[in-house]
């Protein structure tokens, strides 16, 4: 069991997976969310070939409406 | 034609994607609009809430994407959000946004030209909102803005453009585009704009909170293009005293 710190929460992974598994099991599209692991901005290949170590912090981010 | 960092816009209306009432009406009030320049925020996804996603709704291929650093409070802060759009795949325009003070939500104006500086070195399109402020115009401009966007008046207040005395100097001095930003409440706002000679507006609580959006974006396309058209014809001079439109001269007849 692993701990990391989504969007401001602590959340337990069962197995160590990756960003884009993540995404996909939170019901994200890996193609309009950008991922910051532990204060740097992963390029959409890294999604898929980077794994979640335990207490690794993880910033999910989309654009929203604005002015 | 409006050309802004060597990309054209035929619409001189951009508009913000904020405060609709729901994806579709957003959606067809942008199309409305004409516009193909729309800003966009960025936030955390909401994980309690995967499926609100505004790229469901919103047509890259229609609508040129300028991702704003709204929420930002010093440089640092808006030059991380600028990243994470770029990375987004957003492409490299971002209108910078430095709002330090919630309650007047006015731009810092050394963090927002120290964030320019930076941004344009890291090979970004700058387009930073600012205060109404000739001098730091010239300033922005120098360090690399592909444009300007002085404040009409603070962000969704509705009040239209109380900066007209700044502006026209700023408009009157730019060798980039001025499109004034925030508080153009009135599609006659838009207008007084144009007929000044701003190259763009970008409008959006005036347009996402109308009792019918969709119009509203139709009357300020229309208002846009009349004060553009009417920039472009020259208006006649300002008066201090009356000068008769009728002929002074065949009354004798009445006297």
């Amino acid at each position: 069991m692993i701990t990391i710190f989504c969007n401001g929460e602590s959340r337990r992974l069962d197995r160590v997976m990756s960003v884009e598994e993540l995404m996909v099991s939170l019901g994200l599209n890996p193609e309009t969310v950008v991922a910051e692991l532990d204060g740097r901005i992963l390029s959409r290949p890294e999604y898929a070939v980077t794994p979640l170590a335990d207490g690794a912090t993880l910033e999910l981010i989309r654009f929203v409406g604005g002015g | 034609m409006l050309t802004i960092a060597g990309k054209t816009f035929r619409s001189r209306l951009f508009t913000g994607t904020g405060k609709f009432s729901s994806p579709r009406v957003m959606k067809e009030a942008l199309l409305a609009s004409g516009s193909e320049m729309v800003t966009v925020a960025l936030r955390r996804v909401d994980l309690h809430d995967p499926a609100d996603d505004i790229m469901a709704v919103l047509d890259r291929d229609r609508f040129f994407f300028l991702p704003n650093t709204a929420g930002a409070r010093n440089a640092a802060e808006a030059v991380r959000l600028a990243k994470l759009a770029r990375a987004s795949g957003g492409g490299n325009w971002v209108k910078l946004e430095v709002t330090p003070d919630p309650r007047t939500l006015l731009p810092d104006p050394v963090e927002t030209l120290a964030a320019t500086e930076e941004l344009v070195k890291a090979g970004f399109v700058v387009l930073p909102y600012m205060n109404a402020d000739p001098i730091l115009a010239l300033r922005l401009q120098d360090a690399g803005a592909a444009a300007v966007m002085p404040l009409g008046s603070p962000i969704g207040t509705n009040q239209g453009v109380l900066t007209r005395f700044q502006v026209a100097i700023i408009i009157e001095q730019a060798r980039v585009p001025v499109v004034v930003d925030a508080g153009i409440g009135a599609p006659s706002h838009a207008a007084e704009a144009m007929e000044m000679g701003a190259d763009a507006v970008l409008v959006n609580t005036a347009i996402a909170v109308a009792g019918d959006p969709v119009r509203m974006a139709q009357a300020f396309a229309k208002a846009v293009e009349a004060g553009r058209e009417a920039y472009e014809a020259g208006l006649g001079a300002r008066r201090t005293e009356a000068e008769a439109s009728s002929p002074q001269t065949g009354l004798d007849f009445l006297r």
